[in-house]
C-alpha cells in the first residue's frame, strides 16, 4: 500500500467500468467529498470515468500549450524590435512550460508522457483548434497574446474552480503567468492600433481573420454538446461552452471597439432584453472540418512536432541512466 | 500552404520525410519532485515535478520550470521514486485512535477553573 505503486490493481480491475458497475459506496463518498468544496488526490480511490475525462482534458490542454507555441513562434525570428523579441520568447517558453506542467498532472492519473506524446503525434489526441490556423504577420501574434490568451484565461480560471487537485495547482500557476501574456498582448496591439494607418490596417486584417476561430474557441454551442451532467457534478466541467464565450465578449467586445477596430460580424449586438450577445452561426462545419485535421495548419503543427521529437532523440537517449526505471510522479 | 516560418522551411523537405516512430517507454527520462525555497526562514515547498535523465539535470530544468520568474532562493530535487508516501485515500491514518487530549494544549482549560474552586486550599501548610 505504501510506496510507489500509482495506478494499484483495483484501478486496474477499473479499467474501462462505467459509473453504474461503480462500488456505489466508494462512489457516495467520492462525490460526497467533491460536493464539500474538497480535492480529489492522485491516490484517492475515483471512478474510472472521472479519471479517463481527467486525462483527456488535462492531457488535450497540454497538447495545445505546446502547439500553441508554434503560430507565435512563427515570428520570433522576425519581431519588430529586440524588447518585442524578448517578450515573445519568454512567452512561447512560458506555454511550452505550461505544457510539461498539465503533462505531469495528466501523469499522476496513469497516463505517461511518452503515450499522450504518441497519441498527440498519431492525431489521436486532439489540442486546441484555433492553433491549426496561421499568424500571416507580426499583427497576428498581437491578437493571439490578447484575444486567445484572453479567451484561455477565462477557460483556465474557470477549471481551476475543479475537483482534481494536481489540474487545479498547474492551473493556478498557468494562470497567474497568463497575466503577463495578456499585458504583453494588449500592448502589442494597443501599439499597433494607435500607429500608422499602415500598422493600424495590419491589425484590422488580423482581427478579421482570427474572429471566427476566436468564436470556435470555447468549442460548439450548448445545443450540440454531449450530455454533461455528470461532469458537471463531479466538477470537471465547471462552466458551458456558451456561458465562457457570453464571458469572454462581455469583456473584450468593447476593448475591441474602443480601439476603434471593427468586428467583422454585422449581428455582433448584446441583446439588452436577454441581456445575452448575439452573433452569426461562425460556420460550425469549418471548426468541425478543422478538428479532424483538414485546417490550413495541421499538417505542418504536428510534422514540427514530430521533427522536434525525431532530432531530440539522440540526446534524451545519450543522457538516460541504464538503471533509470519510471515512476508516476507524485502530485 | 507553404509555411510562413522560415525555420521550417529550413527543415523541409526533411521535415516531411520523417518515418512514424512511436515514442518508447522512458524515452523522456524518469520524473523528480521539485521543492522550492522562496526566502531565507522559510520551508521548502513542494511545487511539481518534471523529467530529467539525471539529478544535475533536474536541478537546471528546475531552476528553467519552477523558478523563472518568482522569488527563490533555493530549487531541491528528489526522484521520484525515492519518495515513499501514504496515500490520502488513507487519510483517517492521523485521526487519535484514543483520547490524545492529554497531548495537546486544549487538554488543559480547565486549570484555570479548579484554581479558582479550590482557592481557599491555597494556604501555607501548617507546620
Amino acid at each position: 500500500m505504501y510506496g510507489n505503486l500509482t495506478v494499484r490493481p483495483e484501478d486496474v480491475e477499473n479499467w474501462g467500468k462505467k459509473v453504474d458497475q461503480e462500488n456505489p459506496e466508494k462512489l457516495a463518498e467520492f462525490e460526497a467529498r467533491i460536493e464539500r468544496g474538497e480535492k480529489i488526490e492522485p491516490h484517492d480511490w475515483m471512478p474510472f470515468e472521472y479519471r479517463r475525462q481527467l486525462i483527456r482534458l488535462i492531457e488535450q490542454h497540454a497538447h495545445s500549450e505546446i502547439i500553441g507555441a508554434l503560430p507565435e513562434g512563427t515570428w520570433i525570428t522576425r519581431a519588430p524590435n529586440f524588447r518585442r523579441k524578448l517578450a515573445l520568447m519568454a512567452k512561447v517558453q512560458d506555454e511550452v512550460g505550461h505544457a510539461q506542467l498539465l503533462y505531469s498532472a495528466a501523469e499522476t492519473l496513469g497516463k505517461s508522457r511518452e503515450q499522450m506524446i504518441n497519441d498527440l503525434l498519431s492525431g489521436k489526441s486532439k489540442y486546441s483548434n484555433v492553433f491549426n490556423y496561421p499568424a500571416k504577420t507580426w499583427a497576428d501574434t498581437a491578437i493571439i497574446a490578447w484575444l486567445i490568451d484572453a479567451g484561455a484565461i477565462i477557460n483556465q480560471t474557470t477549471n481551476a474552480k475543479g475537483s482534481y487537485g494536481p489540474y487545479v495547482r498547474a492551473l493556478e500557476r498557468i494562470c497567474w503567468e497568463e497575466s503577463f501574456h495578456l499585458k504583453y498582448g494588449y500592448d502589442s496591439v494597443v501599439y499597433l492600433a494607435t500607429g500608422t494607418p499602415k500598422q493600424r490596417a495590419l491589425l484590422q486584417d488580423a482581427l478579421n481573420r482570427w474572429w471566427r476561430p476566436i468564436m470556435h474557441f470555447f468549442g460548439p454551442p450548448d445545443t450540440a454538446s454531449v450530455h454533461t451532467e455528470k461532469l458537471v457534478k463531479w466538477k470537471v466541467k465547471l462552466a458551458t461552452n456558451d456561458e465562457m464565450r457570453q464571458q469572454f465578449l462581455d469583456m473584450y467586445v468593447p476593448k475591441i471597439w474602443e480601439l476603434g477596430l471593427t468586428i467583422p460580424d454585422p449581428n455582433l449586438r448584446k441583446n439588452p432584453e436577454t441581456g445575452k450577445w448575439e452573433y452569426s452561426d461562425p460556420n460550425w462545419e469549418e471548426f468541425w472540418q478543422v478538428i479532424n485535421g483538414n485546417g490550413p495548419c495541421n499538417k505542418e503543427r504536428l510534422a514540427v512536432r514530430r521533427f522536434a521529437e525525431e532530432k531530440g532523440r539522440w540526446v534524451r537517449e545519450a543522457l538516460l541512466q541504464p538503471n533509470a526505471r519510471y515512476v508516476t510522479p507524485l502530485a | 500552404m507553404p509555411s510562413l516560418d522560415p525555420r521550417i522551411t529550413r527543415a523541409e523537405p526533411e521535415l516531411w520525410s520523417l518515418p512514424e516512430r512511436p515514442l518508447h517507454p522512458l524515452e523522456h527520462w524518469p520524473t523528480y519532485e521539485v521543492f522550492v525555497l522562496r526566502t531565507r526562514g522559510s520551508h521548502a515547498q513542494h511545487v511539481g515535478s518534471l523529467h530529467a535523465p539525471d539529478p544535475d539535470m533536474a536541478l537546471v530544468l528546475a531552476k528553467e520550470q519552477y523558478a523563472r520568474r518568482s522569488q527563490c532562493v533555493a530549487v531541491w530535487v528528489v526522484p521520484t521514486e525515492a519518495i515513499r508516501w501514504t496515500p490520502t485515500e488513507d487519510e483517517d491514518l492521523f485521526q487519535p485512535a484514543t483520547d490524545k487530549s492529554y497531548r495537546e494544549p486544549q487538554g488543559y482549560l480547565h486549570t484555570r477553573e479548579r484554581l479558582e474552586k479550590y482557592r481557599d486550599r491555597l494556604k501555607p501548610l501548617p507546620s
